[in-house]
C-alpha cells in the first residue's frame, strides 16, 4: 500500500551523491462537507552511494504549499477620530496555505542565500513587486499579511518537527486547517549539508471539493442564474414549509 | 457538527448556524425587521468573509421574511396596495445601490462607508424610536384619549391614492422615495431594510402598526430576492448550504416571533426593537472608535 504510493526520484546531485526518495500518506486531500481540517503525513528516506559524509549533519526541510494568489493588505490609522483604511500595498503573490517543518532551528541549518534561492523560508516564498512610493514602511505590510495568516493556521513554521533517524529515515506530519482553499498543492523535500541544499524533491497534492460541494460551488460559477433561482425556490419553500408545519401544529 | 460551507470555503459548526438563524428569526418575526442588520456582523464574526455573508444573508431573508409574511397573510394585517408601491421604490433603489457599492470599491472605501452608515442610520432611528414609545407609553398610561393624525407637508403633495387597508389616502411619492432608500440600504449593508421602513411608514406616512409589519415583509421578499439574483450572477457569493442552515433556524424562529409579536402591545415592541437597533449600533460605533488589536487587515487581489 505505501510501497504503491512512493514516488521515486532521479536527480542525483553529484557533490555529495545523496537523493530523496519519498512518500505521501495521501496525494488526494478530498473537501467533503463535513470536512474539519486533515493531516498529511509526509516521509521518505536518503539514497546514497558513498557512506555518509562526516563533515556535516544532515538535516531535512519539508514545505507544504497552497496555490499562490494576489493580496491587498490594508493599514488603518485615526482620521477625524476614527479608524479608517488608510495605506494600502498589493502583495503579488501569496500562497493561500504555507507550512514548513524542519529537523532542527531553521537559521541554522539553511543558510541564506539558498533561502533566497529555493524560497523555502516564509518571507521569501510571498512575492511583493514593490510598495507605493507613499508608503516607507513596507516591510511591515509583509509582515503583518503572515502574522494574520499564522494566527489563522494558515501560514506554520515547525522548526523540530520533522523526524531524522539514522541519517536516512525522515518522517513529519502536517495539519491542514479547515478553512483550505481547494487547487493544486505541492509538498517539497529538501536535504541540506552545511547549510547547503544537497538534494530538493517536489510532489503534488491535488486539495479539491468532492461530492455535494463540488456539485455547488460548479453550479455557482458556470451556471449563476441557476443557482440563484434556486437559492431563492429553496427559501420560499422553506419559508412555507415551516408556516405550513406551525399550523398543523396549532390545529 | 462542523460543515464546510463550499463557496465560503470556511468549516464552520453547523448548530451554531441553526442557533444563530433561529434568535434572528424570532426577532424578525416579532418586529417584521428581516434581521439582517443582526445576522450580517454576527456572520462577520464567526468568520464568515463578508461578501459571502451579505450576499448569503439576503438570500435568507427572503426565507424568513416569507414564512413571516403567511401569518400576516392569513390575518389580513398586509397592505398589498402600499406594499407594491414600496416594492417599486425598492427595486430601483436596489438597482441603484448596487452601482453605489461597486463605484465605493473602486474607491477603495466601501467598508468604512457601510460602517458609517449602519451607525448613522441606527443610532438616528433607535434614538427616536426610543423616545417615541416612551412617549406613547406614558400617553397611553395616564389619558386614553386618541390624538388626530395631524396633517402636515405630506398630504399636500400630489398623485394621491388610497390604501384601504392602512385607511390612509396620500401621495404615493412619499413611499415610492422610502421604498428606494430601503432598496439602496439593502444592496449596500446586506439586509432587508426593515429597521428604516417600519418607522419611516409609522411615523412617516403614518400608517397603523399593525399593518405595518406585515407590509413591510411583503416588500422585503420581492427586494431580497432581487438582491439574491444580482450578487448570485455577479458576484457568486450566495452559499446555499450557508443559507440552507440559517434559514431552518429562521423560518422556525420566525414562526415563533410572529405569536409572540401578537401577544405583545405595539408600544413595547416598538421600545424593544429601539434598544435593540441602539445596541448594534453602539458595538459598532465602538469598533470605528477604539483602536482595534490588528492594525492591518487582508483584503482580495486586484486593487484596492
Amino acid at each position: 500500500m505505501i510501497r504503491a504510493l512512493i514516488l521515486f526520484l532521479v536527480i542525483a546531485l553529484p557533490a555529495y551523491g545523496e537523493t530523496v526518495v519519498s512518500g505521501l500518506s495521501q496525494n488526494r486531500v478530498a473537501i467533503t462537507a463535513n470536512f474539519d481540517g486533515s493531516e498529511i503525513l509526509l516521509f521518505g528516506a536518503v539514497k546514497r552511494d558513498a557512506p555518509p559524509p562526516d563533515a556535516n549533519p544532515l538535516n531535512v526541510i519539508i514545505t507544504v504549499e497552497g496555490p499562490s494568489e494576489p493580496v491587498t493588505v490594508r493599514r488603518k490609522s485615526k482620521r477625524f477620530g476614527i479608524w479608517v483604511n488608510t495605506d494600502s500595498v498589493q502583495v503579488d503573490a501569496a500562497p493561500t496555505f504555507y507550512a514548513v517543518a524542519t529537523t532542527g532551528p531553521f537559521e541554522d541549518i539553511l543558510n541564506s542565500t539558498e533561502d533566497l534561492r529555493y524560497k523555502i523560508s516564509i518571507p521569501r516564498v510571498i512575492r511583493s513587486v514593490g510598495a507605493p512610493m507613499t508608503i516607507t514602511d513596507a516591510a511591515a505590510f509583509s509582515t503583518a499579511l503572515i502574522r494574520i495568516r499564522t494566527s489563522k493556521g494558515l501560514y506554520q513554521m515547525n522548526p523540530g518537527t520533522v523526524r531524522l533517524d539514522e541519517e536516512t529515515l525522515f518522517r513529519t506530519s502536517v495539519a491542514l486547517p479547515s478553512n483550505l482553499t481547494e487547487g493544486d498543492y505541492k509538498a517539497r523535500i529538501f536535504l541540506l549539508r552545511g547549510g547547503n541544499v544537497v538534494d530538493a524533491h517536489e510532489t503534488a497534492i491535488d486539495v479539491r471539493k468532492v461530492g455535494l460541494e463540488r456539485w455547488l460551488f460548479s453550479l455557482a460559477h458556470e451556471k449563476p442564474l441557476i443557482y440563484g433561482l434556486l437559492s431563492l425556490f429553496i427559501a420560499i419553500v422553506a419559508g412555507w414549509g415551516a408556516s405550513a408545519v406551525f399550523r398543523y401544529i396549532r390545529a | 457538527m462542523q460543515i464546510y460551507l463550499p463557496i465560503a470555503e470556511v468549516s464552520v459548526n453547523a448548530f451554531l448556524l441553526l442557533g444563530l438563524g433561529g434568535i434572528v428569526g424570532v426577532l424578525s418575526g416579532m418586529f417584521g425587521v428581516g434581521g439582517g442588520f443582526l445576522m450580517t456582523p454576527l456572520l462577520f464574526f464567526i468568520g464568515i468573509p463578508p461578501a459571502v455573508a451579505v450576499a448569503t444573508e439576503a438570500n435568507q431573508i427572503v426565507a424568513s421574511s416569507f414564512s413571516g409574511v403567511l401569518a400576516h397573510f392569513k390575518r389580513k394585517t398586509v397592505d398589498f396596495r402600499m406594499g407594491t408601491v414600496l416594492l417599486i421604490g425598492g427595486l430601483i433603489g436596489a438597482a441603484l445601490g448596487v452601482q453605489l457599492f461597486n463605484t465605493l470599491k473602486a474607491a477603495g472605501q466601501v467598508d468604512l462607508l457601510v460602517k458609517l452608515c449602519y451607525v448613522i442610520f441606527l443610532g438616528v432611528i433607535g434614538t427616536l424610536m426610543f423616545f417615541e414609545s416612551l412617549r406613547a407609553i406614558r400617553r397611553s398610561k395616564t389619558a386614553s384619549v386618541p390624538i388626530r393624525k395631524k396633517h402636515n407637508w405630506i398630504h399636500a403633495l400630489p398623485f394621491k391614492m388610497k390604501f384601504r387597508t392602512s385607511g390612509l389616502y396620500i401621495s404615493v411619492i412619499p413611499p415610492i422615495i422610502v421604498g428606494i432608500c430601503v432598496g439602496i440600504l439593502a444592496a449596500i449593508m446586506g439586509v432587508g431594510g426593515g429597521f428604516i421602513m417600519v418607522p419611516a411608514m409609522i411615523y412617516l406616512l403614518g400608517m397603523p402598526t399593525k399593518v405595518v409589519i406585515g407590509t413591510s415583509l411583503f416588500q422585503i421578499i420581492f427586494v431580497t430576492a432581487f438582491t439574491t439574483l444580482m450578487h448570485a450572477t455577479t458576484n457568486y457569493t450566495v452559499d446555499m448550504a450557508l443559507a440552507v442552515l440559517l434559514l431552518i433556524g429562521g423560518v422556525v424562529g420566525a414562526q415563533i416571533g410572529t405569536r409572540i409579536g401578537v401577544k405583545m402591545k405595539a408600544e413595547q415592541l416598538r421600545i424593544l426593537l429601539a434598544l435593540m437597533v441602539l445596541a448594534v449600533c453602539g458595538k459598532l460605533a465602538l469598533d470605528l472608535l477604539l483602536q482595534p488589536s490588528e492594525l492591518y487587515n487582508l483584503g482580495d487581489g486586484g486593487h484596492g
